[in-house]
């Protein structure tokens, strides 16, 4: 199945399951401009699955308002760069009501925002700003590099009683892989996956730069190096567990992501593991990240913005060519 | 403009009459009482009162029943007492104490009292539109008749949020009832400062919404225009919009001199002071006499004095819920 498909078969199914859900949108009605929506509003009706116009506050105000009210909206954001007009409702409203009130209310709210450069969009259209909504007390936010998993995150995420911004990386959506429908393809908000074990090194990485790290790790493994590959999947909360357990096992980590450096979540992963698996690491962790620039619209440009396989492989490389504290101390030992 | 079939503005029979004056006494003596206690150091933060404002908030809420969902802005602590929300507990959650709606964790600026249909205050001037919208939303697709509320001040009008949202409800036909508190002033400057529009409610009939400017500090005019209003959401015509022209008798915050406001513009609002307005109103039509409308101020001053001594009492916000509530 397509991801753009699985999204779709998501949204369906807790559809049909929960009279509360409703969508709202920018030409849902008609698939929207990836056709993620097709068909939704034929089968449950203009009340449920709704045009929205060009509102983004307001729209996404709405949402947050009827999540209050008991229902169980799924926002589209068309594309992520358009979040910063919804930014003070997602921010100030959504993320804090629960807190504010003490627990009196619960804002079970799916945002889903189509995101990542691809295609030529240019700066307004490409963008990847997960570290901000991550930095939010009261927001979980997700992402998925499967079709599998696009389906099991956000039909977790619809039923979630907190806000949840789901990921979606448009250069995937036309991949295909195996979806398992129904209850039992649900996954858990806040687990990370290993995509590939390896002993050498750990590689953690999200959304399409997961595909980027394997084909880093298919490089490596051609020069004997086993590189195991970390999908995080979950953003906030973040399985640290399973992200330190792997580095503990081989002593080295690339953290790998399409948004820019700095004060990205590389730094919160680097950070994380310098806190707590300082004692495992045999060198300094690297971070691959698209350069600090806006996203370049001339395909060659945007070539060289987003980070490549060749780009990951190299980092790895770098933590095996340092010289390993280790190894270095047995030696003087002897 | 609204349509002129009303329902009486002011209840016929002593006893409404009387319950509605109590409970505009009731929010200027919660509001006196803040005032008291922030200046006292009982109360910390960003503190903005509405005394001189009670007549738009007891005006709207009174007209409202079970399930309908009111959305208020930093100056709401009038508009939570209005829904019925408890007194002691609002004056607990603004002073930071346990007993607190939020148990302190939300504040003056963001009281929440979901039980009586305040569903949220917020520190974000029209902030609380769009989320007005949303629990009108919610009506219209359970199609139980109930309306939301939205409260906003004059400062509200020039956000994008407000367009959007004004827009949004009028092509939905959504159940909410926008009402505008034109006091006069954004924060410090005069509203001519801030916009070349002298009436707010001009803004709704751009989207095609049906708007009345009343005598906000009349709770008869406050009454009729939101009773055909709140008819109309029920009816399922879509929303209205009242705007109130009224007044804050004190500085935007409490601690502000307030000094960009002549003292002839505060002596002439003074004279238009929403409570003695209708005590003298009511004792002229004598449903409500002098000594009856004396007696309910002070029946509404011990109960704010019982609350403020049993918040005083209170234990402070305990630290082990810094941390709860952050999700579910």
């Amino acid at each position: 199945m397509r991801m753009v498909d699985a999204i779709r078969e998501a949204m369906r199914a807790e559809l049909a399951a929960d009279p509360s859900v409703v969508l709202l949108g920018e030409d849902v009605s008609v698939g929207g401009p990836f056709g993620a929506t097709k068909g939704l509003q034929d089968e449950f009706g203009a009340a449920r699955i709704r045009d929205t116009p060009i509102s983004e506050a307001a729209v996404m105000g709405l949402a947050v308002g009827a999540a209050a009210a008991g229902l169980r909206p799924i926002v589209e954001i068309m594309f992520m760069d358009f979040a910063t007009l919804a930014l003070d409702q997602l921010v100030n409203h959504a993320a804090k009501l629960r807190y504010m009130s003490g627990g009196q209310l619960s804002i079970p709210l799916t945002v889903r925002m189509q995101a990542g450069a691809s295609g030529a969009f240019g700066a307004h259209h490409s963008q990847s700003l997960e570290a901000w909504l991550a930095h939010v007390p009261g927001l979980k936010v997700v992402a998925a590099s499967t079709p599998a998993d696009a389906y099991g995150l956000l039909r977790a995420a619809i039923r979630d009683p907190d806000p949840v911004v789901i990921i979606e990386h448009r250069a995937l959506y036309w991949g295909r892989g195996p979806v398992e429908t129904g209850e039992a393809g649900i996954v858990p908000l806040g687990s990370a996956v290993v995509r590939r074990p390896g002993v050498d090194a750990t590689i953690v990485s999200w959304s399409r730069m997961t595909a980027t790290a394997l084909a880093a790790a298919d490089l490596l493994a051609a020069e004997g190096i086993q590189a195991e590959v970390i999908d995080l999947r979950g953003l906030q909360p973040m399985d640290t567990g399973t992200v330190l357990a792997s580095v503990r096992r081989t002593g080295r980590a690339v953290v790998a992501h399409e948004a820019v450096g700095f004060g990205g979540l590389g730094a919160e992963v680097a950070a994380r593991i310098g806190e707590d698996a300082f004692d495992a690491l045999r060198a300094p962790v690297q971070r691959v990240a698209a350069p600090f620039t806006p996203v370049p619209a001339a395909p060659d440009l945007e070539r060289a913005f987003v980070p490549g396989a060749t780009a990951v492989a190299a980092a790895v490389r770098r933590t095996l060519a340092r010289p390993d504290p280790h190894r270095r101390s047995l030696e003087e030992g002897r | 403009m609204l349509d002129a079939e009303t329902p009486g503005a002011l209840p016929r029979d002593p006893a409404g009459a009387l319950a509605l004056l109590e409970r505009m006494q009731l929010l200027r003596a919660f509001e006196e009482k803040v005032a008291e206690l922030y200046a006292r150091g009982q109360v910390a933060g960003l503190v903005h009162l509405a005394i001189g404002q009670e007549a738009t908030a007891v005006g709207v809420c009174g007209l409202l029943r079970p399930g309908d969902t009111v959305y208020g802005g930093h100056r709401s602590h009038g508009h939570a007492l209005a829904t019925g929300a408890d007194p002691e507990r609002l004056l607990a959650e603004i002073a930071g104490r346990v007993s607190g709606y939020a148990r302190g964790k939300g504040g003056s600026m963001h009281l929440v009292a979901a039980a009586t249909g305040f569903v949220t205050a917020t520190g974000v001037v029209a902030g609380n539109i769009p989320l007005a919208l949303g629990g009108a939303f919610a009506t219209q697709l359970r199609g139980t008749g109930g309306v939301a509320v939205a409260f906003f001040g004059d400062g509200a009008g020039q956000s994008g949020q407000f367009h959007e949202s004004l827009n949004l409800a009028a092509l939905w036909r959504l159940p909410v009832l926008f009402v505008c508190e034109n006091n006069g002033y954004a924060e410090f400057s005069p509203l001519s400062a801030h916009t070349g529009v002298e009436r707010l409610a001009t803004h709704a009939a751009t989207y095609g919404i049906p708007a009345v400017t009343v005598d906000g500090n009349d709770l008869g005019a406050v009454r009729e225009a939101a009773a055909v209003a709140i008819q109309r959401g029920r009816r399922g015509e879509g929303p209205s919009f009242v705007e109130c022209l009224t007044y804050r008798l004190r500085g935007h915050y409490e601690g502000d001199p307030a000094k960009y406001r002549d003292r002839a513009e505060l002596a002439a609002w003074r004279a238009k002071d929403p409570i003695e307005r209708l005590a003298g109103r009511l004792a002229e039509t004598g449903l409500v006499d002098a000594e009856a409308a004396a007696d309910a101020n002070r029946r509404a001053r011990a109960v704010i004095a019982a609350a403020a001594d049993a918040v005083l009492a209170s234990g402070p916000a305990p630290a082990s819920d810094l941390t709860t509530d952050v999700t579910a």
